[in-house]
C-alpha cells in the first residue's frame, strides 16, 4: 500500500509567520520553496537564543561563552551528520551553500593537480575525464567545467530523454575507464526529477572514479542516507530546507576528506604555522578557513530538528500527494506544456512549466498580483532549458506547508494570465 | 499591485504586433543584449545616413515588456536625427529610472509614456531598457565603423 501523508499541514503552516502575509490584498501562496524555502518559528527562535544568549567565537575561547557557541556550532555539525547517515561528525564540513561545497569538492582537484605527491585519485591530466549531466543546476557544472579547462579534463554529461528522465544508456559509454569523477544532480531543480543513483554509482565504482551527489533538492525533500547511496561526497544547503541562508554543507568521506588538499587557507584551518610553512589542521577544521557562520549552523540544527519530527518519510508521501495534484490540475489550463516527468513517480513537487508560449517573467507577475509566488526564468539550469527548447520555464514548487488550496489558487491565476495574454 | 497599469493596452498591442521587426540590410553597426536573469535577447542593427536614424531594425526574445518597449522604440527614433534620437533615449532611461517618481511627457515619449507604470517595478525596468541599451551600443559601433565626418 501507499504511504499516505501523515503530516498535519494547517498545524505546520502555524509555525511559518510569513505564510500569514497578504500581498495587496491577497493572502500569500508561497510556491517558491525550490528557490528558498520559508522558517518555522523555532528557527528564527533558536537563532535568537544563540544571538542574545551565547554569541561567542568558537574554538579557541575559554570563557562560558566560548563553550557555548563551540558547543553549539559542533552539535549541530552532529545532529546534520545524523540527518544524512553520516558515520561521524567528522565527515560534514560546514560550507556557505551548496556552490561552496561543489566548489570544495573541485578544487581539491585542481589543487592536486599541481602538488606534486597528491593523492592520484584526485590528479586531473589531459585524457581524464569528469562527468556531469545535461540537467546540473549551474552550480553542479561550471566548477566542473571550470576544472576541465584548467587541467586539460575533458567533460562530459549523461543527456536527457523527452520525457525528462536522465538517459540512462548512454550511462556505460560516457562513464568509462578514463572517467575520474561523477558528479550528478539528485533531485533536477528545474525539472523536479528525483534521479535513480545506483546505476550511475555502481558505473563509477566499476571504472574506479569518484561519485558525488548535488542533493540540493534531496536532503529537503525525501530520506537521504550517504551510507545506503554508497557515493563519496554529496553537497546541500541550509536555506532550501527550512534554514537560514549562509550555511550550507559537504559530507565527504573521512578518508577522502584527508586525501584532499584544503580549499580555502587561513585562520581556524592550521596545525602549526611559521613564517615559512604550514600544517594542516584535520577535517573537518582543515575546510573551514575563517570564522564560519555560527549562528546559522544552530539555525540548521534547528531546521533538522523540525524536519525529523515531521519525518522525512512523512515530507516525502506528502509531496508525492501533492505532486500528483499539481500535475493533474496544471494539465487542465489550456495551452500549458509540463516540462519534466508529467507522472508523479520519480519526481518531487517541483513543476516546470511553459504556458501557450506566454513569457515566464510576464506569467510570474500575473500571478504576483494574485499573491501567488513562484520562479520564472532559467532557474540556474540553461543546458537544461536548451534541451527542452525554451529560454525560460515558469516554476511552481511545493513543500512541507504547501496546501492543494494553494494548486489551485495557481491554476485560477494561470486562466487569467492566458486572458491577459491572448 | 494593478496589472492594468504595468499591462497598458498600448504596451499589449505592441507585444502582439511588434513595429519594424526582424533584421535588415543596410547597417553600419550590431548590438547584441542579454539580461542574464531571464534569459531575455536582443540583436539590433542601426541604419545611419547622414545624421539620420534611417533604419532600426531587431530580433528579439523575451517578455511582453521586452519586446513592446523595442517596438515603441522604433516607431519613436526610427528616422530621427541621431542627436534626436539619443536624447529621447535619455528621456526613457531616465523614466524607467524614476522608481515610479517619473512623469512620462506624452508630446515626446509618445506611445512610450506607457511604460511610465513600469519604473514601479524594479524587476521590469531592465527589461524595458533591454532594446534602448542594444540601440546606444549599436549606435556607438555605427559611429565606429563610419568615418569621422564621413557624411556626404
Amino acid at each position: 500500500m501507499e504511504a499516505v501523508s501523515k503530516l498535519d499541514v494547517e498545524a505546520v503552516r502555524a509555525d511559518f509567520p510569513i505564510l500569514r502575509r497578504m500581498i495587496g490584498d491577497k493572502p500569500l501562496a508561497y510556491l517558491d520553496s525550490a528557490a528558498t524555502s520559508q522558517r518555522p518559528v523555532q528557527v528564527t527562535e533558536a537563532m535568537r537564543r544563540f544571538t542574545e544568549h551565547s554569541n561567542a567565537n568558537i574554538s579557541r575561547s575559554v570563557h562560558t561563552l566560548g563553550a557555548e557557541a563551540t558547543e553549539a556550532y559542533e552539535g549541530a555539525r552532529a545532529k546534520v551528520a545524523d540527518f544524512i547517515g553520516a558515520r561521524s561528525a567528522d565527515e560534514v564540513v560546514f560550507t556557505k551553500n551548496s556552490t561552496e561545497a561543489i566548489n570544495l569538492v573541485a578544487y581539491a582537484f585542481q589543487n592536486a593537480s599541481v602538488k606534486p605527491g597528491a593523492d592520484p585519485r584526485f590528479v586531473l591530466r589531459p585524457g581524464d575525464e569528469v562527468v556531469v549531466t545535461e540537467m546540473e543546476h549551474h552550480a553542479n557544472l561550471i566548477p566542473w567545467q571550470q576544472l576541465c579547462e584548467r587541467t586539460g579534463a575533458k567533460l562530459r554529461w549523461i543527456g536527457i530523454t523527452d520525457v525528462g528522465r536522465l538517459d540512462l544508456e548512454q550511462v556505460d559509454e560516457v562513464i568509462n575507464e578514463h572517467t575520474k569523477v561523477v558528479s550528478f544532480v539528485h533531485v533536477a531543480n528545474l525539472l523536479g526529477t528525483v534521479n535513480p543513483t545506483s546505476q550511475i554509482v555502481a558505473r563509477a565504482r566499476e571504472v574506479g572514479a569518484l561519485v558525488g551527489l548535488d542533493s540540493s533538492q534531496a536532503v529537503p525533500h525525501i530520506p537521504v542516507d550517504v551510507t545506503e547511496l554508497g557515493v563519496d561526497f554529496i553537497a546541500f544547503t541550509g536555506h532550501k530546507m527550512l534554514g537560514p541562508t549562509g550555511i550550507g554543507a559537504l559530507w565527504a568521506k573521512a578518508e577522502l576528506l584527508d586525501a584532499m588538499p584544503p580549499f580555502q587557507t587561513g585562520g581556524s584551518m592550521i596545525e602549526t604555522v611559521s613564517m615559512e610553512r604550514t600544517t594542516f589542521a584535520k577535517a573537518p577544521a582543515k575546510f573551514e578557513a575563517g570564522t564560519p557562520p555560527i549562528a546559522e549552523a544552530v539555525g540548521l540544527a534547528a531546521a533538522v530538528d523540525y524536519l525529523d519530527k515531521l519525518g522525512m518519510e512523512n515530507v516525502r508521501a506528502h509531496e508525492k500527494e501533492l505532486a500528483g495534484y499539481m500535475l493533474r490540475r496544471l494539465e487542465t489550463v489550456d495551452g500549458l506544456t509540463v516540462i519534466g516527468p508529467r507522472v508523479p513517480i520519480g519526481r518531487g513537487a517541483t513543476v516546470s512549466f511553459d504556458l501557450a508560449d506566454v513569457h515566464p517573467h510576464d506569467v510570474g507577475q500575473v500571478l504576483d498580483a494574485d499573491g501567488i509566488a513562484v520562479r520564472v526564468g532559467h532557474h540556474c539550469a540553461k543546458p537544461t532549458c536548451v534541451r527542452f527548447g525554451v529560454t525560460a520555464t515558469t516554476r511552481a514548487s511545493g513543500y512541507v506547508y504547501t496546501t492543494t488550496d494553494e494548486i489551485d489558487r495557481l491554476v485560477a491565476a494561470l486562466e487569467k494570465v492566458r486572458k491577459v495574454f491572448a | 499591485m494593478n496589472l492594468d497599469e504595468l499591462y497598458q493596452e498600448v504596451i499589449l498591442d505592441h507585444y502582439k504586433r511588434p513595429r519594424g521587426a526582424g533584421l535588415r540590410d543596410p547597417y553600419e553597426g550590431e548590438s547584441h543584449q542579454v539580461n542574464p536573469t531571464c534569459g531575455d535577447e536582443i540583436t539590433l542593427r542601426v541604419h545611419v545616413d547622414g545624421d539620420k536614424v534611417a533604419d532600426i531594425s531587431y530580433e528579439n526574445v523575451g517578455c511582453s515588456i521586452s519586446k513592446a518597449s523595442a517596438s515603441v522604440m522604433y516607431e519613436l527614433i526610427n528616422g530621427v536625427s541621431v542627436e534626436e534620437a539619443l536624447a529621447k533615449t535619455a528621456e526613457f532611461t531616465a523614466l524607467m529610472n524614476s522608481k515610479g517618481q517619473g512623469k512620462a511627457d506624452e508630446e515626446s515619449l509618445e506611445d512610450a509614456i506607457a511604460f511610465e507604470g513600469v519604473s514601479k517595478y524594479p524587476m521590469r525596468v531592465k527589461c524595458a531598457l533591454l532594446g534602448w541599451m542594444a540601440f546606444k551600443d549599436a549606435l556607438v559601433r555605427a559611429e565606429a565603423a563610419t568615418p569621422a565626418g564621413g557624411n556626404d
